[in-house]
């Protein structure tokens, strides 16, 4: 099977250059990208499955000695191509922060206390449908640097393989209702409102846990579609 | 199973500054590393080489919290993958890494020099690892490749080809004097310098 990866789809992403969030000022290219064809290079990536994975990493509540502080949360979903077709047995990461918006990372220095019972990594590999699931805290939101009183959304960090190197995604993802969305230029950068909402998972009341853990159903849709052979081309 | 139809694919957003911990871990902290900087294992064939360099913003600043990937064929230019219809089944070879920058926006891969792979019309294109490039205040990740200097192959590389003359040698990494195979990769996010980076 070889897929093709149409440029198109990458018009959903934010612009490199997104003045508001202003790390990009600095970090975003002067100079046009090159176009070129995908070669093989580009069409094959990295296949990590279960050895990547170990059994538990994928239930972040109990890495710990007892269970973290926060509201516990089920987040699940199909990793998918542009046509709805699942993706298969590809590596799944996240990480956040904990239920008070801190990160373990040393250089966060926000206020909040750590939890030593969180670390807020996780991973998962989709199943043979596409389909993953994590149990986590809901993270908390937090503040930071770019603007006075900038504070992030509650979000969730995720990173996925795909089919090949060209289908590698890095997105956050956020929940539903939440009132900083107006004010938050990495939300905001994405600026077709569409394309913004499918980075908001969606409440999940069928598949919540009762006296357990609510749930949010979060579809992670990657580049690619299988309908076009590369040689009929 | 299908899924309803998206209506577009999600999209991508930083990687943070606060990646490290779930995704280059590197023993500093309380998780695995699936990942490492060192792709060589015990059955890799090939020639083995470092790959080493710094990260610059617009300003010439170092990037000290920018992830760096790579992903390459193996030294017969078969890529891990079994899309790769050529691949060794078992190899353990995975011909992917993924490193942080130290707070200099220092990095280094230790992996083997590539063989060759065919470009869409089987014309060979030169040895090159592929890159991508995330960091706090990228958006969207970039992606550029690393070719070496002193190949011959290099002059009929159908994508340096693309490239504007004066910009080629970005893409182009430089064989350290001494005895080991060590080459310098600096990378320019923007400006004067900057590397370049495709549309793909
Ligand atoms: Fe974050």
């Amino acid at each position: 099977m070889t897929l093709v990866y149409p440029v198109q789809s990458l018009a959903a992403h934010p612009p490199r250059l997104s003045p508001a969030y202003k790390s990009t000022v600095k970090r975003s290219p002067s100079k046009p990208l090159i176009p070129m064809r995908h070669t093989l290079s580009e069409l094959t990536g990295p296949v990590y499955g279960h050895e990547t994975v170990r059994e538990n990493d994928h239930d972040l509540t109990i890495q710990g000695k007892s269970e973290p502080l926060g509201e516990r949360i089920i987040v699940h979903g199909h990793v998918l191509d542009e046509d709805g077709r699942g993706v298969p047995n590809t590596l799944v990461e996240l990480w956040q922060a904990n239920a008070c918006g801190r990160y373990v990372h040393v250089v966060d220095q926000h206020p909040a206390p750590l939890d030593p019972n969180f670390t807020g990594a996780g991973r998962a590999q989709s199943d043979a449908q596409g389909y993953y699931r994590f149990v986590t805290i809901k993270p908390g939101a937090y503040p930071w640097g770019n603007h006075h009183n900038a504070w992030r959304p509650a979000h969730i960090h995720f990173s996925v393989f795909g089919h090949s190197f060209v289908s590698r995604l890095v997105t956050q993802m956020y929940f539903p209702g939440d009132p900083l969305f107006p004010f938050d230029p990495i939300f905001n950068s994405v600026t077709d409102e569409k394309a913004r909402n499918r980075m908001i998972s969606a409440f999940d009341l069928e598949n919540t846990k009762p006296d357990w853990a609510l749930c949010y159903r979060f579809n992670i849709v990657l580049r690619g579609r299988n309908a076009t052979p590369m040689e009929k081309k | 199973m299908q899924q309803p139809k998206p209506d577009g694919v999600t999209p991508s957003q930083t990687v943070g500054p606060y990646f490290a911990y779930g995704l280059t871990s590197n023993g500093k902290y309380d998780w695995n590393d699936a990942f490492t900087n060192n792709l060589v294992t015990a059955d890799t064939s090939g020639e083995r080489i470092r790959i080493e360099g710094q990260v610059f913003d617009g300003d010439g600043a170092v990037v000290p919290d920018c992830m760096l990937e790579i992903w390459q064929a193996d030294a017969q230019g078969r890529f891990s993958d079994p899309q790769d219809k050529r691949a060794l089944p078992n190899t353990s070879f995975k011909g992917f890494g993924r490193i942080g920058t130290d707070a200099k926006g220092g990095y280094a891969f230790d992996t083997i020099k590539p063989g060759q792979v065919a470009d869409p019309d089987g014309k060979p294109q030169a040895p090159h690892i592929m890159l991508a490039v995330f960091a706090r205040g990228m958006l969207l990740h970039n992606y550029s490749r690393i070719y070496f200097d002193g190949e011959a192959a290099n002059a009929s590389d159908p994508v340096l080809a693309l490239v504007p003359a004066d910009r080629r040698a970005t893409l182009i990494a430089t064989r350290q004097p001494g005895g080991n195979a060590v080459y310098r990769f600096d990378i320019h996010l923007q400006g004067d310098k900057e590397t370049v980076f495709f549309d793909v």
